[in-house]
């Protein structure tokens, strides 16, 4: 027999990943509006792969297999791992990603709601190290459909017409190889470099955000991260920018470019791997950015945000601990 | 090499020293395992352990003569408490001693009671009331329920009844799914 | 004038289905041939009968008085006879049995001799044992007993509140009573803020009640405000409440009077005006009936009357799978509808499926931290959840598991549907079982130590008075034969031969404890066994004072 309370309201966690699927399409929409269908081919391989691995992972650890497809998580995380990935990356890319996602990061740590990382992040960072080439080739705007199957499916791939770099990633190479003398202006004047962001990502960007705004407004995500990731990342980049413009980045490349937004509301949103008290989404989704800012201006990879995630997924049992709440009948003044 | 594996055993023999020095100097007074353990057991003075209480026992412990599943009234779970205190592996009951059984208490008869004092003088608690030669009763909430009077009783009329579940001390059961749900 | 409201941290907002049973006034039960009247209805000690089988009792005669600083009385609800004192399946989520007196109710419903009392001119103290002798208890609930709260504290106590929030769904018994007899709720309220010496009484209300609310308002007297609240579910817990119309926040584990604050349930206060101004004890309450029936409404129910009767005045529709005593948030269902209303049941729910859909699957928690967001007392639900299924109950306690107030906001958002309150509830027991068997094992450990001690000193004692005997007498033997060395080593030797016979009496007994299926008891003894026996026996028949000799060594 089951007890009080025998009401519920509840959105349920298929509803909730609904919501959250719902809200990147407008980024997906834009991203392949700018860079062709291949982040389509790329969703739709990961989706597959993800959901035969999660059922087999089910099936082999005794779960019920249908409940816990359906609730569709698996399907989150394929779709962070796609558009994580340059969306010309070869297929087995894809799919070695989302069996490392998961199979180790999720299963192997005891499924839904026990995975201490991101298993999105966890895909991207194996993939980074294992594949630092592949990983960096991203394509420029306005490749064609064939094109873009033949990179994902066929087998040479003659690259340098048709790929370009991320703006961060450009912007590091061109600090590099001027030394001194380099200038971020100078360097911005660059094909890879729109109005804001990069050239084509501005919109990307601008789709994930307005996605952003509806996981808000739906309430599936609370504040406290999204703006604590932005607002750290707005704040450091303009302290370093204000100091040297020379050298740094505008915040407004840093928020307009690679996978800040999807960060900021998909990625540290993720609630199984990040803290969950409202302070303690504040130092976690801060502690990201400042990390994330700090591997993009002086680590060795263009964009540190995967790796900055999985730093501080090590951190939340402690940030959680200390950032618990007052209790009703245990805050100050009420002695 | 060499030199870094002498520099390793050097700091591990000063700090050997030390925390040596520090478990000699710090020692703290009386011996506090001892109350550990004794906050574990459970206190109901039976002597199944093979000790004359539960304090002997402790102590017996504390000293390594005695192992840690001796105790049938503390049941697998003080025998979880008392591994998870000294570090040591957990082991089941040792059925030597006695099994583990429902918390139960002594009733006297007090129809067949001849007041013979015998079982008072057994009761480790003093959890039975009477004087010679008049009816005896036990005290229930006294009573350890270590049926150490049985024995002695000439008379055979004491015996363990186990504490009925009332309304007062009723607890909520471990949530469990209904079978025909689970699937 | 408006009163600034405060608020409390979550909360949740299902749909207070209300309207069904508020559509027409409260109605009498018709009284039910039998009646059982559970002795333990409030928090506190069991009353004691005061009556005995085949004993006739008028109404309101009392028939358990209190027992204990803490209990209140109970009371015929009508006159009749005892038919037996006996254990009754009690409305209880156990289904467990617990002492009741069975009243066959001779119709004529005859009360006894009533006056109303000077209360003006009453000491306190002689008032507030009224109180308890007219056995008034909190009736949101807890049923904890209304005259200890009404003792003024230490600190004076400045406002008097009322609940009236009602924020569980389909409950409406308050709320009927704020309609129809606002007026003696209002004059029980003078009563207890007189008793209290408060100045200000605040009647909380939630908004979605606004007939309650002008009826209240419209009975209110010179100090007495009447608040609409919002409706916020669980608004009309007393520390929310508190909270939302005081802004105070009672501190864990204190009680608002040390914060000069008292609160009621409205029924309390009407109740109490009944037993003042009527020495009307708490015979009757009202409640609800509600949910999947023919005819929902509020029904003024003798206490004892079977839930059974309550149901055929409700007329369950088919479909109907289960009965609940309460709302549905926090109430439980009952394992029998045979079982009586007590002071406590407001609200007999009659649940189907749609009504009360059947729980959803568990999954895993994915810590979204949607229970937190909505938990009136700032937990984090699912790290209780998580140390207590892990019953690392340390743990959940430094969480403060014993702040949750079960109101079941966490479970009733949680996506993965997990029965987060059957949890809190199962940890809290398991807690305060081992709490009780700690405290049983301390006494247990001071008794055997006073018991050894006392031993001790006995035989102490005893080889002290032996050593002196002994001396004695060899002083005599010495006297006689002018030996000069007197012994002074024996003294000891006594002393430990008894010991040694202890030792080897214990010993016995337990080697007599290992085997001892055998029932019997005094044809497998030993000689050891049987010398005790007799050396108690002599020892027993000596007259005082006289001392026997202690065993031989063997
Ligand atoms: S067996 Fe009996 S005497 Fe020994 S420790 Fe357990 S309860 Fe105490
Ligand atoms: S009454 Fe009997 S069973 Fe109970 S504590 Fe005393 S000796 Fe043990
Ligand atoms: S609402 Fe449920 S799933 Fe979410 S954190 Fe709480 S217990 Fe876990
Ligand atoms: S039941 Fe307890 S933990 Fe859950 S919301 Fe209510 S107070 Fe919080």
């Amino acid at each position: 027999m089951s007890h009080s309370p025998y009401l519920r309201q509840a959105r349920s966690v298929r509803q909730i990943m609904l919501h959250v699927l719902i809200a990147l399409l407008p980024g997906v929409l834009a991203w392949s509006w700018q860079f062709g269908v291949g982040v389509l081919v790329q969703l739709g391989l990961a989706t597959v792969t993800a959901v035969a691995a999660e059922a087999l992972m089910l099936r082999l650890r005794g779960r019920p297999v249908a409940m816990y497809v359906g609730d569709l998580s698996a399907v989150v995380t394929a779709w962070l791992i796609a558009l994580t990935l340059p969306s010309i990356a070869p297929w087995w890319i894809v799919v070695v990603a989302t069996l490392t996602a998961i199979v180790v990061a999720k299963h192997l740590y005891g499924g839904l709601g026990q995975n201490p990382f991101n298993p999105a992040m966890v895909a991207f960072c194996t993939m980074i190290v294992a594949f630092p080439a592949l990983m960096s080739q991203w394509p420029a705007a306005g490749l064609d459909v064939s094109h873009q199957l033949d990179l994902i499916f066929g087998g040479h791939r003659q690259l340098d017409a048709i790929t370009a770099a991320t703006p961060l990633d450009a912007l590091r190479t061109g600090l590099r190889e001027g030394g001194a003398d380099a200038r971020v202006a100078e360097i911005m004047q660059g094909s890879a470099f729109g109005a804001v962001g990069g050239a084509g990502w501005e919109w990307v960007v601008a789709g994930f955000g307005l996605g952003g705004l509806y996981l808000l407004w739906q309430r599936v995500i609370t504040w406290h991260l999204p703006l604590a990731f932005l607002a750290t990342m707005a704040a450091i980049s303009l302290l370093l920018w204000g100091m040297h413009p020379e050298r740094f980045a505008s915040p407004l490349l840093h928020l307009a470019s690679g996978g800040t937004m999807l960060a900021a509301f998909f990625i540290v949103t993720d609630p199984v791997s990040g803290a969950t008290t409202p302070r303690g989404k504040l130092v976690f989704a801060g502690g990201v950015a400042f990390i994330a800012y700090m591997i993009r201006s002086f680590g060795n990879y263009p964009d540190g945000i995967a790796f900055a995630v999985l730093l501080m997924n090590i951190c939340v049992p402690l940030i959680d601990m200390n950032t618990q709440p007052a209790v009703f009948g245990h805050k100050r003044g009420s002695r | 090499m060499l030199e870094a594996l002498l520099v390793m055993a050097g700091i591990a023999l000063v700090l050997g020293a030390g925390l040596g020095y520090a478990a000699i100097r710090f020692k703290v007074q009386g011996d506090p395992l001892v109350d550990k353990i004794d906050a574990i057991l459970p206190q109901t003075q039976c002597g199944q352990c093979g000790f004359p209480g539960c304090r002997p026992y402790a102590n017996a412990i504390a000293d390594g003569d005695a192992d840690i599943n001796q105790c049938p009234p503390g049941g697998d779970e003080g025998v979880r408490k008392l591994a998870d205190l000294l570090g040591r592996e957990y082991k089941p009951l040792n059925e030597e001693h006695g099994v583990e059984k429902p918390k139960c208490v002594a009733i006297i008869d007090e129809q067949t009671c001849i007041g013979c004092t015998l079982c008072i003088q057994a009761c480790p608690v003093d959890a039975i009331v009477g004087a010679a030669k008049q009816m005896h009763t036990v005290v229930e909430a006294e009573c350890t329920g270590c049926e150490l009077c049985i024995a002695p009783c000439p008379v055979d009329c004491i015996t363990m009844e186990p504490i009925p579940e009332t309304v007062q001390n009723w607890k909520w059961k471990y949530p469990t799914i209904p079978i025909s749900r689970a699937a | 004038m408006l009163a600034k409201l405060f608020k409390f941290h979550g909360g949740v907002k299902p749909d207070s289905r209300k309207t069904a049973s508020t559509q027409r006034p409260i109605a009498p039960l018709p009284l039910a041939p039998q009646l059982v009247v559970p002795l333990h209805q409030s928090i506190g000690g069991t009353p004691r009968p005061m009556v005995a089988a085949g004993e006739r009792v008028l109404k309101g005669q009392p028939i358990g008085a209190a027992e204990g600083p803490v209990s209140a009385a109970v009371h015929a609800p009508t006159s009749g006879i005892v038919r037996a004192i006996e254990e009754r399946t009690m409305p209880h989520p156990s289904g467990l049995a617990a002492a009741c007196v069975v009243i066959e109710s001779d119709g004529e419903d005859r009360w006894i001799e009533r006056e109303p009392i000077p209360w003006q001119s009453m000491p306190g103290d002689e008032l507030r044992d009224f109180l308890r002798d007219a056995g008034v208890v909190g009736l949101g609930g807890a049923t904890f007993p209304s005259h200890i709260k009404l003792r003024p504290g230490d600190k004076p106590t400045h406002t008097l509140v009322l609940n009236g929030a009602e924020c569980e769904p389909f409950i409406t018994c308050d709320d009927m009573l704020m309609r129809e007899r606002a007026g003696e709720i209002v004059r029980g309220a003078l009563i207890m803020a007189r008793m209290l010496r408060v100045e200000r009484v605040l009647i909380g209300i939630e908004d979605n009640k606004p007939e309650a609310i002008a009826a209240m308002r419209e009975a209110a007297r010179e100090g007495v405000e009447v608040v609409a609240i919002p409706t916020l579910y669980p608004a009309g817990g007393e520390k929310q409440l508190l909270r939302v119309l005081t802004g105070v926040e009672v501190a864990a584990g204190r009680r608002p009077v040390e914060f000069g604050l008292q609160c009621f349930n409205v029924g309390t206060a009407y109740r109490v005006a009944r037993a003042i101004d009527h020495a009307e004890p708490l015979i009757s309450r009202i409640v609800t009936v509600a949910g999947n029936v023919e005819a929902p409404g509020n029904f003024e129910v003798a206490i004892g009357t079977p839930i059974d009767a309550l149901l055929a005045a409700g007329k369950p529709l088919p479909g109907t799978d289960r009965i609940l005593m309460g709302g549905p948030m926090m109430g439980f269902a009952l394992p029998t509808t045979t079982a009586p209303v007590v002071k406590g049941t407001n609200c007999i729910l009659v649940g189907d499926p749609t009504l009360l859909p059947p729980p959803p699957p568990e999954m895993a928690c994915i810590r979204c931290g949607t229970c937190a967001q909505h938990c009136p007392a700032d937990l984090q639900p699912f790290e209780l959840y998580w140390y207590g299924r892990a019953h690392n109950f340390g743990k959940a306690q430094e969480y403060h598991l014993f702040d949750c107030i079960e109101c079941g906001c966490c479970s009733y958002v949680c996506p993965s549907n997990i029965p987060l309150v059957d949890y809190f509830r199962y940890t809290k027991g398991e807690i305060w079982a081992r709490e009780r068997e700690k405290s049983a094992a301390d006494s247990a450990r001071e008794r055997f130590e006073a018991r050894n001690e006392r031993q001790e000193r006995e035989k102490r004692e005893k080889a002290e008075k032996l050593a002196a005997k002994a001396a004695a007498t060899r002083q005599k033997l010495a006297d006689k034969e002018d030996a000069g060395d007197a012994p002074a080593a024996p003294a000891t030797s006594p002393a430990e031969e008894a010991k040694k016979a202890l030792i080897a009496a214990a010993l016995e007994r337990a080697k007599q404890q290992k085997s001892q299926v055998r029932p019997r008891n005094t044809d497998n003894l030993s000689a050891d066994k049987l010398a005790e026996i007799d050396e108690i026996e002599a020892r027993r028949t000596q007259p005082p004072g006289a001392t026997i000799e202690p065993p031989e060594s063997k």
